[in-house]
């Protein structure tokens, strides 16, 4: 049992804090949001530089061989800044994916230039009939004259404007769920590209008799590869949700101590200050869940989608709560977008969207609870 | 980072197991596990067992004749002997006064109380609140006056849990009456049968004698029972609040709650399905569950923070707040789950000898138990002063 970082840790989490201080302020986060994401800007180059592309995946596939720490480390400090990096879903879930099912060929085209920082990928497992569950695919695949071709809609896809290609997830003729990696400009595709409320760029992709070659199969049986990388995401959430979580809860402390009302700072307020603690007991039992599911990743598949069913469960309530509640503390003033901690509390909402709310998960744990 | 026992733990813990199963009397795991009162000999018996098997000073260390554990082990051992319906040990002794004796405590006071905590001689019980003195500790009023080699101690206590069974007491007292509220408190070891003691029972909504009142009448207490300074009292009354606190989440006691309501709320059916099923409850079941989770790893990490040399400070007030209302509500779901079944009240049986037909029995104690857990959110510091100290000495508001 040990909950200490190592050397290396502690190191990555110092270069990512300053990182994140001197480069993704208030003022250079709404610059970075003002223009087009393109997947390779000059922050996108730093974390190259760093080796945060290469960290979460295994050596040989030449990444760093991190592990669910390593991330949690990562997507705590990606989250302390609302840093407007599609990190997850540019790079992580996509390439992950890629990492268990494409082959050597597929991996050299797709994976090597992700992990350079040369292309971005997103990843489109959501329809919109079928809310968060990735299984209930409607899109259809069907392989003709030796090539494959694609029909369907997907729904909210993270990052899509920016990705060089988009792995898409489709039904096969025998009923498997099959992925496929559509280039962007693969001839059919069309996209309706936005902002979600939380900033982050997003579009549906619709995919209108696209046609592909059969190297663009990446798998015609991906359930388990989909399952494992949803639960990693879900863990990457969780654990970018502490450090924006940790953001709020400074940023309204730090304004109860120096707003006065009545003559008083607001941190002399009994109601005020139970109500911050609450908060704070809200984020460190949010961190302990955040742990759990960092560390549940290597375990078998129902003990992992346990742990992470119940830890995204938890953090997306704790999430909703600190968020409701840093806004209520900083009275009008938490109603105005200049105010930076409503960033922050229109993405702690909004995690709840992400990757299957808390009734999801909960169902998710109702249905593997043990009975005693 | 990482969440797995070593190999080394899970043999302690495998080892403590064995212990239990064949040490643990049954007739006395069987009280706990229906939850009716434990009558003082049993506490003792129980007591005497570890004593002899050298775990009854579980937080002592070696040169005082404790195990010499950790808190990870600790833990393990708390965790166990709730899953096997031990009985609590009575804290006030080996937990709370021997702790201050130690670190406060004449060498000669150190020879003399220790010893017969280890052996069960004594039952301490503890003299610190009072009518007037709740949450507001250092209001306390009862007066301890210098007259020759003895102090005279008037005044009353209250709330003193197992009183009824102690011979001797721990004991706030006002020494200076004119110097700051903490600085004039002074902390003395009462004999139960010195003269001018009266005790007196509180009975609980549960209906059960848990706590009394002690009545200090020109108590006369030798000069030599004093722990430490005069005036140092509050010193010491801070430590014993803070001593050890890795375990007052109640986690074991949590689990093992949440094992029966699971259980119960299996078999016992809901038109014509379990009511775990019914879709209401289930999702309470579900919440506690997931929050027993979260306790339980907030728990470790405040235990691997003290095996690594810190000292858990206020992160132990979050844990009793949580861990209180993680309590209260398994209790509440595990009443909630008996249905009308829940209503009959047999004091008798729960906290005397009568006998029940097994049914009956198995679902005593629910309600009761209930009411009393209520105490889990008011005893040791309202979760309310647990929230104002987290607010002034964490968020340094």
């Amino acid at each position: 049992m040990d909950f200490a970082l190592t050397d290396e840790q502690r190191m990555l989490e110092e270069t990512l804090t300053r990182l994140v201080a001197n480069q993704v302020s208030p003022e250079q986060r709404r610059t970075m949001l003002a223009s087009a994401p393109n997947g390779a800007s000059a922050l996108w180059r730093t974390f190259a530089e760093l080796g945060l592309l290469h960290m979460p995946f295994s050596e040989d596939v030449g990444g760093l061989g991190g592990d669910g720490t390593d991330l949690m480390i990562i997507m705590q400090a990606l989250g302390h800044g609302l840093v407007p990096e599609a990190y997850l879903a540019g790079l992580v879930l996509p390439g992950k994916l890629l990492a268990l099912t494409a082959n050597n060929d597929q991996q050299t085209e797709w994976l090597t230039p992700l992990l350079e920082g040369e292309h971005q990928l997103a990843f489109a497992w959501q329809e919109h009939s079928a809310r968060y569950d990735a299984l209930a695919i409607a899109t259809q695949a069907t392989q003709t004259d030796g090539q494959w071709q694609l029909q369907g809609r997907k729904d909210v896809v993270l990052n899509l404007e920016a990705a060089a290609a988009t792995l898409v997830t489709a039904r096969l003729d025998n009923g498997k769920l099959g992925l496929f990696i559509v280039p962007a400009d693969a001839p059919g595709t069309s996209t309706h590209l936005y902002r979600t409320i939380d900033d982050q760029s997003a579009g549906d992709l619709t995919l209108d008799s696209v046609t592909l070659p059969l190297a663009n199969c990446l798998s015609e049986n991906v359930s388990e590869a989909l399952a494992e990388v949803l639960a990693l995401g879900r863990a990457a959430l969780c654990a970018q949700a502490i450090g924006a979580m940790e953001e709020a809860c400074d940023q309204t402390l730090a304004y109860l101590k120096e707003r006065k009302q009545f003559g008083l700072p607001l941190a002399t307020f009994q109601a005020l200050q139970h109500r911050m603690v609450d908060m704070h007991l809200h984020l460190e039992q949010s961190r302990s869940m955040a742990i759990l599911a960092a560390t549940s990743l290597t375990q078998p598949a129902s003990e992992r989608d346990y742990k992470i069913a119940a830890a995204k469960a938890y953090c997306g309530e704790s999430a909703r709560f600190i968020a409701e509640q840093a806004i209520q503390l900083h009275g009008g003033m938490g109603m105005s977008e200049e105010c930076y901690v409503a960033s922050y509390a229109k993405h702690l909402v909004m995690f709840d969207h992400y990757l299957g709310d808390s009734d999801y998960h909960l169902e998710t744990v109702s249905d593997l609870l043990t009975a005693a | 980072m990482n969440l797995t026992f070593s190999p080394e733990e899970q043999a302690f813990r495998a080892e403590v197991r064995r212990f239990l199963a064949d040490a643990l009397p049954s007739d006395i795991s069987e009280r706990v596990r229906l939850g009716r009162h434990l009558r003082a000999n049993d506490h003792l018996r129980w007591q005497n067992i570890l004593s002899e098997q050298g775990w009854l000073a579980s937080n002592w260390p070696k040169e005082h004749g404790g195990p010499g554990w950790g808190p990870v082990h600790r833990h393990i051992f708390d965790e166990e002997c709730a899953a096997a319906h031990a009985p609590t040990i009575v804290p006030f002794g080996v937990n709370m006064v021997a702790p201050v004796i130690m670190k406060f405590g004449s060498a000669a006071q150190q020879r003399r109380y220790l010893p017969r905590i280890l052996s069960n001689q004594d039952w301490w019980c503890q003299g610190y609140s009072e009518p007037g003195a709740g949450s507001d500790l250092a209001g306390l009023n009862t007066r301890a006056v210098l007259d020759g080699d003895d102090y005279i101690v008037n005044g009353q206590k209250t709330w003193t849990t197992l009183g009824q069974h102690a011979n001797m007491l721990f004991c706030l007292v006002r020494t200076d009456p004119d110097a700051k509220k903490q600085a004039g408190i002074s902390f003395l070891l009462i004999d139960m049968q010195t003269p001018g003691i009266t005790v007196r029972p509180i009975i609980t909504l549960d209906g059960a004698h848990e706590v009394n009142e002690v009545f200090l009448d020109n108590v006369r207490v030798p000069l030599e029972n004093r722990v430490g300074e005069e005036g140092q009292g509050w010193t010491c009354a801070k430590f014993l609040l803070t001593h050890e606190r890795t375990g007052i989440a109640g986690l074991g006691h949590a689990k093992q709650a949440l094992r029966h309501l699971k259980s119960l709320a299996s078999r016992i059916e809901h038109r014509g399905k379990p009511l775990l099923a019914l879709p209401s409850f289930r999702h309470r079941v579900v919440k506690a569950e997931i929050e027993l989770m979260a306790l339980e790893v907030t728990n470790l990490r405040v235990i691997a923070a003290a095996r690594d040399g810190g000292v858990p400070g206020a992160e132990s007030s979050l844990l009793k707040v949580r861990g209180s209302e993680l309590r209260q509500e398994l209790s509440e779901l595990t009443r909630r789950a008996l249905g009308p079944a829940a209503l009959p009240f047999f004091p008798d049986f729960l906290y005397g000898e009568g006998s029940l037909d097994d049914d009956r029995a198995q679902s005593a104690a629910a309600s009761a138990q209930y009411f009393n857990r209520r105490k889990l959110s008011i005893y040791g510091g309202a979760n309310e002063i647990q929230k104002s100290i987290v607010a002034k000495t964490i968020l340094n508001m």
